[in-house]
């Protein structure tokens, strides 16, 4: 078993934390996010051709007057996304598009995606998003009450905003696309940030039970070590298979894995550094349990 | 927890045959299959297009308000209530009364009301009024009576578009409701949906008008299909309604393509008087208010077989005759969201999927193996069998796997192992204060029980919440993750833990390293 002083490092954690929930609080609100066409609405175009340059694809589609566009490489040389944000009527821009495209580009033109959402499912998309994330904080709040007490329950969810904050806080300050996948990706942050969080609470838990003398830095400090090498390894496995994505899992799945890999060192980190220090805020102790001793099962 | 009675044993290990044979059945060849279950792929794994269609009833509730207006006139008149100002909204007829009391009671009473009719399965009547001021009122619509406008619309619409894209022969497309106003269409294998969008696209309103100076019946002025300006009068002689059959032709005389069309009886009979009473005039065809063309009635049609030219190519009249043959869609349909995947580009999915999905495994099974040796064998054993029944339960539910769905099971390799981590870090705790290895053994399984599904339930409830919230793709990652998580519980807390007991009890308490 390791025994590293976490307890003595929790205040520059704090503070560490305090520093990036800001930051992304002011990239968020000031830069805002890049909303993909799930969410903003448009015409999402993946080709691929025989190398022609991003500009002649701009030239072309400048020409037909569709607004904002954004032309970037995708993948392997020749392929593009093309994001097109003017959303009219979806029945005759695609086909338009694609033809001005495979006549004025010298080169086959393969169109291997094509995306398009209107303007309602677009903010329809969002809100069951938002949805879905503020109920799966709401369900995690509500079962961590249920299995263990309101201090538990109130510092994990504290972990948890802290979690998916800061991951958005970087996707705003790289301009990464928040998209559908982000969404899921967040979601599962959202369930592997808990996961860690409860496997040392259900540790400071048992601690608590066991000795009663030790206040609650030290009983915290205790659990961290006492499960760390558990924390790792699995930070790690995950990672692995993460990592396996981000590098060989194609364009498509890009955005998801790198939030993922985020969410999970982002968690790791505030299951020590967010989730336990909280608890000593609260004065949790032995005593906390004891009013409810009958319902905790171990 | 490290004694299993035989009957356990055997429980286990048949249910996990039971549930990971399925998992073979995705190897049977397409043309000899054994049994007829198999993972589905995705729209973005095998290519193939995703339409969101919606209907717009407006234009219909616009139609309907306008045909209450005769029945609404006629109830006053029978009635003896003298009626003034009425004018025709685009949802609703406002106008004055000199007693409306007496109009109250007509129009909301529940017997034989063809004005106003009463709806049972919603328990409203299918029109309503609001007084404006003490003498006039305006009438509408109903909540209910525009509900049952527009899930009407929206069967009537979805048998069509069924119709449209059967008559085409596209491979399994998928036609659903999704909620009050949309069509969700999924058509497998479908490179290019702009034929089906066109066809879908027209409401095929087909109407034949005469050509006329005369404004009796009111007129719209078109422009026919060689660039004529034409009166054409409101009154419509036959609509498409009549058609029974339509059929794409070739004229025998120039070689150009068109359709010819059979009507019913009726059709033939309204067709056959309005051709012979009107020898020498034009007949325009009208489609969606546009003019098809606008022929010189030679002779009386009464055969009912006629046929429509007018500058098309063979795919014109191809599609014309199409639409046709499946009716009118009583709105416009518009398409809200479309997403559609090349089939190269599911290919390269596939396979930049499954490489991961394979290098991701390796990489987890070779750190198990390191770390934890013999019980990383244990681990990476209970590992495989995760993935086989995980592969299995989708295939019992014929699940359908995406893109998405794919990094939700490598997602699953790497937090599967987290379970028997858990384990075997705390019987590495346990090995240090107990003597007896079994009873660490035997209590680092039951310690970390708790803890474990503690752990794994929260990941379930994000999943649940997903699969509730998800759409396409995304949903596919939620089913993989979630069933993960039940598959990890069942292979770690009961295979993992009676190949650890083999292990650990026939070492008989020598000393074990985990």
């Amino acid at each position: 078993m390791t025994n590293i002083n976490f307890s003595s490092k929790f205040k520059y954690g704090n503070i560490f934390s305090l520093i990036l929930i800001l930051l992304s609080i002011i990239f968020i609100f000031l830069k805002g996010l890049n909303y993909g066409i799930d969410f903003k609405g448009g015409t999402l175009i993946e080709l691929r051709s025989n190398n022609i340059e991003a500009s002649l694809i701009r030239d072309v589609l400048r020409n037909m007057n569709l607004g904002d566009i954004n032309v970037k490489k995708f993948g392997q040389e020749g392929d593009y996304l093309i994001k097109v944000e003017q959303t009219g009527d979806n029945n005759k821009l695609i086909p338009k598009i694609k033809k001005s495209l495979s006549d004025n580009l010298n080169s086959e033109v393969n169109f291997r995606r094509v995306e398009n959402v209107g303007p309602k499912v677009s903010a329809e998309l969002l809100q069951s998003g938002i949805i879905a994330i503020s109920l799966s904080l709401a369900a995690m709040l509500f079962y961590i009450w249920i299995r263990f007490e309101w201090q538990f329950s109130i510092g994990s969810i504290i972990a948890l905003f802290h979690d998916v904050i800061i991951t958005l806080g970087i996707f705003s300050i790289l301009s990464l696309e928040i998209n559908l996948s982000i969404i899921a990706a967040v979601l599962t942050i959202v369930g592997y940030s808990m996961n860690d969080t409860v496997v040392i609470y259900d540790r400071i838990r048992e601690n608590l039970g066991k000795y009663h003398r030790l206040g609650i830095s030290e009983i915290a400090n205790l659990s961290i070590n006492e499960t760390l090498a558990r924390t790792i390894i699995t930070s790690l496995t995950t990672l692995l298979a993460l990592v396996s994505i981000f590098i060989l899992g194609g364009e498509i799945l890009k955005g998801f894995s790198f939030a993922m890999i985020l969410g999970v060192l982002i968690g790791t980190y505030s299951s020590i550094f967010v989730a336990s220090p909280i608890l000593k805020t609260f004065k949790v102790s032995y005593k906390t349990l004891e009013k409810e001793e009958d319902k905790i099962v171990p | 927890m490290l004694n299993f009675s035989k009957i356990n044993v055997l429980i286990i290990y048949l249910l996990f045959i039971f549930i990971a044979i399925f998992s073979l059945l995705n190897l049977q060849k397409e043309e000899n299959k054994f049994f007829e279950k198999k993972i589905n792929l995705g729209l973005d794994l095998q290519g193939g297009s995703y339409l969101l269609l919606e209907i717009n009833s407006d234009s219909l509730v616009e139609e309907k308000i306008q045909s209450k207006v005769i029945p609404i006139k006629k109830l006053l008149k029978d009635n003896g209530i003298n009626y003034e100002n009425f004018k025709i909204n685009k949802k609703n007829l406002s106008l004055n009364l000199d007693n409306i009391d007496k109009f109250d009671l007509l129009f909301n009473s529940r017997k034989d009301n063809l004005v106003n009719p009463y709806i049972d399965n919603y328990r409203s009547y299918e029109l309503e009024y609001k007084k404006i001021s003490s003498n006039q009122i305006e009438i509408f619509f109903s909540k209910f009576g525009l509900l049952t406008i527009n899930n009407s619309a929206l069967k009537q619409s979805i048998e069509i578009v069924r119709r449209r894209i059967d008559d085409v022969g596209t491979k399994e497309p998928t036609i659903l409701q999704r909620g009050e106003k949309r069509i969700l269409v999924e058509l497998p294998g479908l490179k290019d949906p702009e034929r089906i969008k066109s066809l879908l696209g027209k409401t095929a309103q087909l109407n034949f008008r005469l050509v006329t100076d005369n404004n009796e019946f009111g007129s719209d002025e078109l422009i026919s299909e060689n660039g004529e300006k034409l009166k054409v009068s409101k009154r419509i002689i036959m609509s498409g309604e009549n058609l029974i059959d339509a059929q794409p032709n070739i004229n025998n005389q120039n070689n150009e393509p068109t359709v010819s069309f059979k009507l019913d009886r009726l059709g033939s009979q309204k067709f056959g008087r309005a051709t012979t009473d009107n020898v020498g005039k034009r007949l325009a065809i009208v489609l969606d208010g546009e003019i098809v063309s606008a022929p010189n009635i030679n002779e009386p049609i009464t055969s009912g077989n006629g046929m429509i030219s007018g500058n098309f190519t063979f795919q014109d009249a191809t599609d014309l005759s199409l639409l046709l043959r499946s009716g009118a869609l009583p709105t416009p349909l518009i398409v809200v969201e479309e997403r559609t995947v090349g089939p190269d580009l599911g290919e390269d999915s596939i396979k930049s999927g499954i490489t991961s999905l394979i290098v991701g495994f390796i990489l987890v099974i070779l750190f198990m193996l390191y770390k934890y040796k013999i019980f990383g064998l244990i681990a990476n054993t209970a590992l495989i069998a995760n993935l086989m029944m995980l592969t299995g339960v989708l295939t019992i539910l014929e699940a359908t796997l995406t893109l998405p769905g794919i990094a939700g099971i490598i997602l699953t390799v790497g937090m599967a192992v987290d379970a028997n981590v858990l384990i075997f870090e705390r019987i590495r705790e346990e090995l240090k204060t107990e003597k007896s290895v079994i009873h660490a053994f035997d209590s680092g399984y039951s310690r970390a029980k708790i803890t474990v599904l503690d752990a794994n339930i929260t990941t379930l409830i994000a999943a649940v919440i997903l699969f509730a919230f998800g759409s396409g793709p995304v949903k596919g990652f939620a089913i993989t993750l979630g069933i993960g998580i039940v598959t990890t519980l069942f292979t770690a807390y009961f295979l993992a833990r009676h190949l650890t007991s083999l292990i650990v009890l026939n070492s008989k308490n020598k000393e074990i390293k985990i």
